[in-house]
């Protein structure tokens, strides 16, 4: 397990909070105090999991790091929803930079950090990189490999909602297999996104053997704070990929977000886990297993598979490729079985 | 301006932009019904009071409790739970052991000696109840509480009704039992032992009572016609039953003979076992259709004691019994078959069911009896002003606890009444239903079982069968609750909102939507682990 024991105060950890735990054994998010590191009034759509995500991962940073922290933000929907001038809902210090080079604008800070506390002009801050997938997994890609690759000490964080939603749901590398966005309409012998294509970028982070690499979701807060606090007590590259679902474009009714990300993981379609210097040393388990179905019946993204007809093949494909995860990652228990 | 740490620029803050203007629903935050409470025949808070006992604050879980019944220690050994069966976990894996933990809080309040809290003020009104069983005794301490007076006449030596002479000891010790009636007399009401009510009306205006409550349960053992020789030795059970309580215990021979298939006849036939006997149930109809509880029957049989079903008895000798059989009809009566059979019997004990006596309200005018029991209306009051009632000589099922729901209603009633208003309950919340909750949050966990005595001394003594939890696993079972349809502070709202428009207001004092900002996109709804949030239309 890649999180803290289960304890049973009728809940256990599930839960954001829970009154009866000591104080140090609840989350960030349920501290009176948490940073709010993205504050209300920002113009993310009803129930956008990248805007929660976001606060998830940076409250946890900044409180990991006390407070002393710098955020580059790639360009894409965190970016724009956050910051329409002259207003910000950034509470720490955050720099806009261009949409595919925010991991190369992360090193130079880091740099310049580094070359500051020689001089012994400032004292230790800590540097975080943020971006959509597309800013990640496509455009930003050079950047972030060659981030890995001289073990710049920067934690990149990627809020994977699956597509370039910013610019109104165009696919990326990180657009799942069958899924419709504006560039992969539902025609054709094979409606929506090609299957045998696209990238899995923590795969990748993991090949580049850095320090630390996990996934996480916006279903299970615990392990997400655990992850980014973990990362933010290491030195060197790290990699967190969390997966933000997007109301609008999935197709998703807004309360649904938390609902689908907790069925992404539980369904295998996302493995959520963590690995160092390019070894899985944890994974977060499957506590209810779901066929895929479950998942993909909530979204319109994947409407068509569900017609007068169903896309049977299809559905079979994308749970053979659920159960993949499974067996590569083990994700389920042995006695759950 | 004092800026933070490595800022410039003075910032616009996006706090400027009420994003509240997009909502078209909004969250509320609610207190649903949990099914429990609603089940719960003496309306326990039960949720309210599990919502205590999680934190290992047993008193205040305790004082919780006694505000709706002042006995939990009995309740944990006598109470048919229904509470269990509607309990919103049961659909999860198990149902909350209500009734177990209730039993630990009971016990711990004996062990601790807390004390009940006296009434505030003292009203100056008089009132009468009479009987001295669980009905009486609660509208005796709802009534104090409320500042009367008041005085119960009992016709018995000692407290208890039938929980005294009808529950065995092996289920009820009478210690227990003892402890918590002593309590509500500690709070001032006056008892008269041995003081039977001949003539309500003239009680009541002998001894200047303003209104008054009857709870004189049904004590008469219903007869069967059955045939007997001069020789058979045929007992009510009830009448058994209260002689266990005697110096002299009943004579029964070895082979006795029970007659019933009630809770009463598996008391009858237990008690038979501890006293050394071999006691057989005859019952008419099979085990499905018998109406005493299965885990009672389960017990019985697990003691040892028979049970012949399908079966009458026709006739009674000096040493035995003649038994037609009976097979059920399509509708599912049972039907003589002209099969006879003859069986060894010492005594036969009818355990038939019981009447009320209603002796004592001769000659009131106003009454209503259908079927051997007074009518009441909603508010429990007789066709006679001032004259209320409740508990088994009342339409109503027959259990301790609903005796004492009846105690409390009436209590109430009795108050208003006596101000000359009427009391309003307040109108019932909306039900927590399972389908209100996200169960994801809630971590897997066994229900604890009580401890059993072993078969043995189960056979051979009157201890108690079924014991009681201890602290670490009372604390266990009582956070299996999962709060239905009331806020236990899990701060999930407070996570989930990505517009960060839920305000904490700190340790107890739960949360408060931020309406500037919520877009209502519904998560902390969704997200709510007991469905204490509800969404609502927003008037456009
Ligand atoms: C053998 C047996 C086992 C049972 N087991 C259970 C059980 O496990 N759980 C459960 O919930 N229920 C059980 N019951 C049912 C339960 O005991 C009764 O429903 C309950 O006690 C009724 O309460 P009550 O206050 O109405 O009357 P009672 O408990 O019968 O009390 C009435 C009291 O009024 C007194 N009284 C009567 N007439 C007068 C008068 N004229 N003047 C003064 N006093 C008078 C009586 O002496 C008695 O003390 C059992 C019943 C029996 C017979
Ligand atoms: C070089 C460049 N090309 C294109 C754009 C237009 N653009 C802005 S945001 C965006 C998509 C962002 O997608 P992603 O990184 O996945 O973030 P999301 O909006 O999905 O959170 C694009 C194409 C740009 N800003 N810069
Ligand atoms: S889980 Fe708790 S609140 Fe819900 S029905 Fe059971 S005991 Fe009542
Ligand atoms: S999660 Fe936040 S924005 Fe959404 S309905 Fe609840 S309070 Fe409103
Ligand atoms: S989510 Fe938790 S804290 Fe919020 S209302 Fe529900 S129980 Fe209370
Ligand atoms: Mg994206």
């Amino acid at each position: 397990m890649s999180f803290q024991p289960v304890h049973f105060y009728q809940t256990g950890t599930f839960t954001v909070g829970n009154r009866l735990l000591a104080q140090e054994e609840r989350s960030v998010q349920a501290n009176m105090e948490r940073t709010n590191s993205l504050n209300s009034g920002h113009r993310a759509c009803q129930g956008c999991g990248e805007a929660l995500g976001a606060r998830y991962a940076i409250d946890a940073a900044m409180n990991a790091a006390r407070g002393r922290l710098i955020a580059a933000n790639a360009t894409g929907c965190l970016e724009v929803f956050s910051t329409p001038y002259p207003e910000t809902s950034w509470q720490i210090p955050w720099i806009h930079s261009l949409f595919g080079n925010t991991a190369a604008v992360a090193t130079g800070i880091a740099a310049a950090i580094k070359v500051k506390r020689q001089k012994g002009q400032m004292g230790d801050v800590r540097v975080v990189a943020q971006g959509g997938d597309g800013g990640t997994t496509d455009i930003g890609f050079g950047c972030l490999s060659g981030m890995f690759e001289r073990n710049d000490d920067v934690l990149y964080i990627c809020y994977d909602n699956g597509g370039y939603m910013n610019t109104g749901v165009q696919r990326s590398s990180a657009t799942p297999p069958a899924a419709r966005t504006a560039t992969t309409m539902p025609v054709g012998p094979e409606p929506g996104n090609a299957f045998g294509q696209g990238k899995f970028v923590p795969a990748i982070a993991m090949a580049h053997e850095i320090p630390y690499v996990a996934t996480a979701t916006v279903a299970d807060l615990r392990d997400l704070e655990y992850k980014v606090t973990k990362a933010m007590g290491m030195r060197g590259a790290r990699y967190i990929h969390i997966l933000v679902p997007c109301p609008l474009g999935w197709g998703a009714a807004s309360q649904d977000t938390i609902k689908l990300a907790r069925l992404a993981k539980e369904t295998g379609i996302f493995p959520v886990f963590e690995a160092e210097r390019g070894e899985v040393t944890g994974v977060l388990k499957i506590r209810r297993p779901q066929p895929v179905e479950e998942y993909l019946r909530l979204q319109k993204r994947y409407a068509h598979l569900f017609g007068k007809k169903p896309a049977v093949e299809t559905i079979a494909r994308l749970q053979a490729a659920a159960d993949k995860n499974i067996r590569k990652y083990g994700l389920l228990d042995q006695e759950a079985n | 301006m004092d800026k933070p740490f490595a800022i410039t620029l003075d910032p616009g803050s996006s706090l400027a932009n009420h994003t509240g203007s997009w909502r078209t629903s909004r969250p509320v935050y609610v207190d649903r019904l949990p099914p429990c409470n609603k089940q719960c025949p003496a309306g326990e808070d039960i949720q309210g009071w599990l919502f205590h006992a999680e934190s290992g604050d047993y008193e205040s879980a305790w004082r919780h409790l006694t505000k709706d019944n002042p006995f939990p220690a009995i309740m944990g050994r006598v109470c048919y739970h229904t509470c269990e069966g509607a309990c919103n976990r049961g659909q999860l894996d198990a149902p909350v052991g209500i009734n177990s933990v209730e039993r630990f809080l009971g016990d711990e309040a004996l062990k601790r000696g807390w004390k009940l809290s006296a009434p505030a003020a003292e009203s100056g009104k008089r009132i009468l109840v009479v009987g001295a069983g669980p009905s009486g005794m609660s509208a005796a301490y709802h009534l104090r509480r409320l500042g009367h007076s008041v005085t119960v006449y009992e016709a018995g030596p000692l407290l208890g009704g039938m929980m005294r002479f009808g529950i065995p000891k092996y289920r009820l010790p009478r210690d227990v039992l003892e402890a918590e009636m002593q309590r509500v007399v500690d709070l001032g009401v006056e008892v008269r032992l041995n003081s039977k009510v001949d003539n309500i009306l003239d009680t009541m205006r002998d001894g200047k009572f303003d209104a008054a409550f009857l709870a004189v349960g049904a004590h008469i053992g219903k007869r069967a016609r059955i045939p007997a020789g001069d020789a058979a030795k045929i007992i009510d059970a009830i009448s058994l039953l209260r002689s266990m309580e005697g110096e002299e215990k009943p004579l029964l021979g070895r082979r006795v003979v029970v007659y019933g298939g009630g809770n009463t006849a598996i008391d009858v036939a237990r008690t038979a076992k501890r006293m050394g006997a071999e006691p057989l149930i005859v019952y008419r109809r099979t085990r499905e259709k018998m109406p005493a509880h299965d885990f009672e029957v389960e017990e019985a049989l697990q003691e040892g004691i028979m049970v012949k079903w399908l079966s009458t008895i026709k006739q009674a000798h000096e040493s035995s019994l003649t038994i037609e059989k009976m097979a059920l009809d399509d509708k599912g009566f049972p039907q003589p078959t002209g099969e006879f059979e003859t069986i060894e019997a010492d005594s036969l004990v009818l355990a038939l069911g019981q009447d009320v006596d209603l002796g004592l309200l001769e000659g009131v005018p106003g009454l209503q009896v259908t079927d051997g029991v007074v009518e009441v209306a909603p508010n429990m009051m007789t066709g006679h002003p001032g004259i209320f009632a409740g508990g088994d000589m009342v339409p109503a099922e027959r259990n301790v606890t609903v005796g004492i729901g009846h105690g409390k209603q009436a209590a109430r009633h009795i108050d208003a009444w006596l101000r000359g208003e009427q009391y309003v309950p307040p109108v019932q919340r909306e039900v927590a239903v399972f389908e209100n909750l996200n169960t994801w949050y809630y971590a897997d966990a066994p229900k604890t079982v009580r401890p059993m005595l072993d078969i043995i001394r189960r056979q051979s003594t009157f201890d108690e069968v079924q014991g009681g939890l201890d602290e670490s696993n009372a604390l266990f079972e009582a956070r299996r609750c999962l709060s239905c349809g009331n806020c236990f502070e899990c701060d999930n709202c407070y996570g989930v909102c990505p517009d960060n428009a839920v305000i904490k207001l700190g340790p107890g004092k739960r949360f408060e939507f931020n309406y500037d900002y919520c877009k209502g996109c519904g998560v902390c709804v969704a997200e709510c682990p007991c469905g204490a949030i509800k969404m609502e239309a927003e008037e456009i």
